[in-house]
């Protein structure tokens, strides 16, 4: 019995999943994974999947790999928010409905946790990473090794997440695990833990990545890409990014206590020994105010650069942009206290976050409106992504507005923990975050895939989302009003909450086809990928760098590095008339340079998996396996600094060549 | 025309090794403000739960204030050798900077051994982690310090192993210079610890 705690810990064959509906989550998604496996070995791509994008250092492609976690992973929070849905619609009075209470909440605690870090984070990232740099006019990010790791932290911390569901447990206190309920002596099955160290691995990547992005937009701009001439993406990345610098180490350390607390058996958070539960709530919100902003500046960035495009004018009020974005940057760190107004403060510390609350919502009041005046007496052309912009203007001001509402300590006390709170925050989540970023990518995603993505598939999805989506949301605002709370697993007939209930969850089954209708877009897409080809680089009469070179962007991005002398450079040179600008590509006489890339390196993943093993055997209490991971990581850091020849060079007559083939390859097409 | 192109692109090479080391630098900062937000939060809990000694001991009852000032001047001289070592890297002067890195090292290791003895005394009287919320954030504060510096010890030796081998090429000294904003980070995190936790500390009856 000592043998087998030493080597496996807490683990053991009775951790398999017992009730129905995770047994069939998880064997569904081991043969999901069994089957990609398969499928990998009988088409024998190992090694390319090995040289062309595991080991790879080129931003673009782990955009895209982080893309394809996030998309499996809304799939996952989709399928758990549609049982959550179909619960409430069917537990009421004498029925208990599908789930037993303890899988249920285990189920609202993955949607939040899965939901936040792996479907918001990982499109943000993705998205960054997959047109930041070629936007700024350079080669990659200012640390692609650093990005590798981000990558496979955030990969490890999602593989984790969903490891629960096959051994195990997941948490079932909540995306935010509040303590007490979070500390052993209530939670004390591996849930929690798994909870904490997915959380923690993803966290330390994103603050890695953080770093990373501030230093590729201080240092690696195009020359004469001042910083008020960079594009208002970048700018909102750059605020984004100095949220994540600020606000993800206290996530780290919030998690750290509460491992302690549950591991050491430390008084941090503890009712007894002297622990203070309140200070947790403080610390998460520290952090997870911001993170909500870290979530929807980007989102914000990419609607700046679409609407000015489809808009055919520039971005209005490009300074007020700006200090939009710094205003919401700094007040995001004093908003914190109005998640927990009803913690019982007084009255002038909840007066204070209440009109920090309210202050908050001009400068992003400014942001809607400048969008708005840059539309009007713009020549609008109405392409998909100005269809996301459209829905999340509305969406985004209805959730404002509740948001502004609650920001009201006494109406707050009220609403506070109700389904008019889930109502507010999902509108601010999906109808931003989600809204934008998917504007982006089908923004974007030409200038990767070198096709654009079926427009009449593009609209219908949009369509049944946005109906699907108010359908879902409106009727919990009116639940919320007549006292329904959050994370309710079942409630009497006496209510008449049911109709409700069932309007809502018919919503989900509606975006449920939007969702279905947008992987359709993608697969119909690459089928009919010749009739959409995208030859001239530039398929949407774009303004900013990133369409002045050709489609697929090269892996060197550009054969002769840019310089800028304007805001919307690319525009500023295809209208020389009504703004002088210099050439961006002296295209006459190409003076081509040696270029200077990034090898390709398997340590980045070789760290986050030893960062894996590390997270896993502290789920499960596995002390020699915890030592080996911490080894693997300082042995894997160090093996890499030994190694001063991380990078090789394109010679310049092999780029000419190179840069040769590729236009004549596109013109051909 | 052949050899002045391959000048050009070599010299070329070495401007952009130059701007590649600067801005590594530049994120190392970045990195070390994260750390100091992560410290910030740490003393933050701990004045959060200074007074929560939920029966136990406080900390004017634990801390000896001589103990506590020869780690804290090992600590400080170490940070000084630290220095000097920066300035005989200046100087291109390996023999002095492996010395002073050596001395460092010593100095550190000095430093933790004498905090872990402190811990290991605290433990022993039962007042471990486990006592309070007072002891589990003062342990936690300090400790976090204390792996820190466990981590710079590690990277002290790799670096002088790795200067003993190859010299001071521009890899080597942009590690070893950030090696020395790390090392004078931690001095001045722990001189916080030091004022905050037991100067304070001892202040209280």
């Amino acid at each position: 019995m000592y043998f087998a705690n030493f080597w496996l810990g807490k683990l053991s064959i009775h951790q398999l999943p017992t009730n129905r509906i995770t047994q069939g989550g998880a064997i569904m998604m081991v043969l999901i994974v069994l089957a990609i496996l398969a499928y990998v070995t009988y088409v024998k791509k190992w090694r390319y999947l090995w040289n062309e994008w595991i080991t790879t250092m080129d931003a673009k492609k782990i955009g895209i790999m982080y893309i394809i976690v996030a998309i499996a992973m809304l799939l996952r929070g989709g399928s758990d928010a549609a049982l959550l849905r179909l619960q409430q619609a069917t537990s009421v009075g004498a029925s208990h409905g599908v789930l037993p209470a303890s899988t249920f909440q285990q189920i609202f605690s993955a949607h939040g946790t899965i939901m936040i870090f792996f479907v918001g984070m990982g499109l943000m990232f993705g998205v960054i990473n997959l047109i930041l740099p070629v936007m700024l006019g350079s080669r990659d990010v200012a640390f692609p090794f650093l990005n590798s790791v981000s990558f496979w932290l955030f990969a490890g911390g999602m593989v984790l997440v969903n490891l629960s569901l096959v051994i195990g447990q997941f948490s079932n206190a909540g995306w935010l695990a509040y303590p007490p309920l979070s500390e052993l002596r209530f939670s004390p099955s591996v849930g929690v833990d798994y909870w904490i160290w997915s959380l923690q691995i993803a966290g330390v990547g994103s603050l890695m990545s953080g770093i990373n992005f501030i230093s590729t937009i201080l240092k690696n701009r195009a020359q004469g890409m001042t910083l008020m001439k960079m594009p208002m993406f970048a700018w909102s990345v750059l605020g984004s990014m100095s949220l994540v610098v600020f606000a993800f180490p206290i996530l780290t350390v919030t998690l750290a206590l509460l491992a302690l607390d549950r591991t050491m058996g430390t008084h941090f958070f503890t009712a007894g020994g002297g622990g203070n539960m309140m200070m947790y709530v403080n610390l998460i919100w520290a952090w997870g105010h911001p993170e909500v902003y870290i979530l929807v500046l980007p989102a914000f960035g990419v609607f700046s650069e679409v609407v000015p495009t489809f808009s055919r004018k520039r971005l209005f009020g490009y300074t007020s942009m700006v200090l939009a974005i710094w205003a919401i940057v700094l007040l995001s760190f004093t908003v914190w206290l109005h998640h927990f107004f009803t913690m019982g403060a007084g009255a002038n510390v909840n007066a204070f976050f209440g009109i920090m609350t309210m202050v908050i919502a001009i400068p992003t009041g400014v942001k809607i409106f400048n969008w708005l005046f840059t539309m009007y007496q713009g020549r609008i052309r109405l392409k998909t992504p100005m269809y996301w912009f459209l829905g999340f203007v509305v969406i985004f001001t209805i959730g404002g507005m509740a948001g502004v509402l609650m920001s009201v300590p006494p109406v707050d006390f009220q609403l506070h923990n109700s389904l008019f709170l889930v109502a507010h925050f999902h509108m601010m989540i999906v109808g931003g975050v989600l809204f934008g970023l998917f504007s982006g990518l089908i923004y974007w995603l030409p200038k990767v895939l070198g096709f654009r993505l079926n427009e009449r598939l593009g609209r219908y999805s949009f369509w049944f989302w946005l109906v699907g989506f108010l359908t879902a949301f409106t009727p919990l605002y009116v639940l919320g009003l007549m006292g329904a709370t959050r994370r309710l697993d079942h409630y009497s007939a006496a209510t008449g909450w049911q109709p409700l209930f069932i309007l809502a969850g018919f919503g989900v089954v509606l975006i449920g086809i939007g969702l279905g209708l947008q992987i359709l877009q993608l697969i119909y897409s690459i089928l009919t990928r010749h009739a959409l080809m995208d030859t001239t680089g530039d398929p949407w009469d774009g303004r900013t760098l990133e369409w002045s070179v050709p489609s697929p962007i090269p892996f060197y991005n550009y054969a002769i590095l840019p310089t800028v002398s304007s805001k919307d450079p690319f525009w500023a040179k295809k209208h020389p008339t009504e703004q002088p600008a210099l050439e961006i590509v002296q295209d006459n006489q190409p003076a081509y340079k040696d270029i200077v890339l990034p090898k390709n390196s398997g340590l980045g993943v070789l760290i986050a998996g030893f960062a894996f093993l590390f997270a896993f055997a502290m789920v499960w209490h596995i002390i020699w396996l915890d030592i080996v991971g911490v080894l693997g990581v300082i042995i894997t850091l160090i093996i890499r600094s030994t190694d001063e020849h991380t990078e090789y060079t394109i010679p310049a007559q092999e780029v000419a060549e190179l840069d040769r083939n590729y236009r004549l390859e596109r013109a051909e097409v | 025309m052949e050899p002045t192109l391959a000048v050009s692109s070599k010299a070329l090479r070495r401007q952009e090794v130059e701007e590649g080391q600067s801005k590594i630098l530049f994120g190392f900062w970045i990195y070390i403000m994260t750390d100091c937000v992560l410290f910030a939060s740490l003393f933050a809990t701990y004045a959060v739960l200074h007074n929560n000694t939920f029966g136990g001991p406080s900390g004017a009852q634990l801390f000896s204030l001589p103990y506590v000032l020869a780690e804290t001047m090992l600590l400080l001289t170490s940070s000084f050798s630290c220095g000097l070592a920066t300035i005989a890297l200046q100087n291109k002067s390996k023999a002095k900077v492996i010395g002073y890195f050596f001395l460092t090292f010593l100095l550190g290791l000095g430093f933790l051994a004498l905090e872990l003895r402190e811990f290991r005394h605290l433990v022993l009287i039962h007042d471990s982690w486990t006592r309070s919320g007072f002891l589990s954030s003062y342990f936690t504060l300090v400790g976090t310090h204390g792996l820190h510096i466990t981590i710079g010890l590690i990277w002290m030796a790799v670096m002088m192993i790795r200067v003993l081998k190859g010299g001071l090429g521009t890899y080597n000294v942009r590690r070893l210079k950030m090696l020395a904003i790390f090392w004078h980070f931690l001095d001045v995190i722990w001189i916080f610890i030091f004022t905050i936790v037991y100067l304070l500390g001892a202040l209280r009856v």
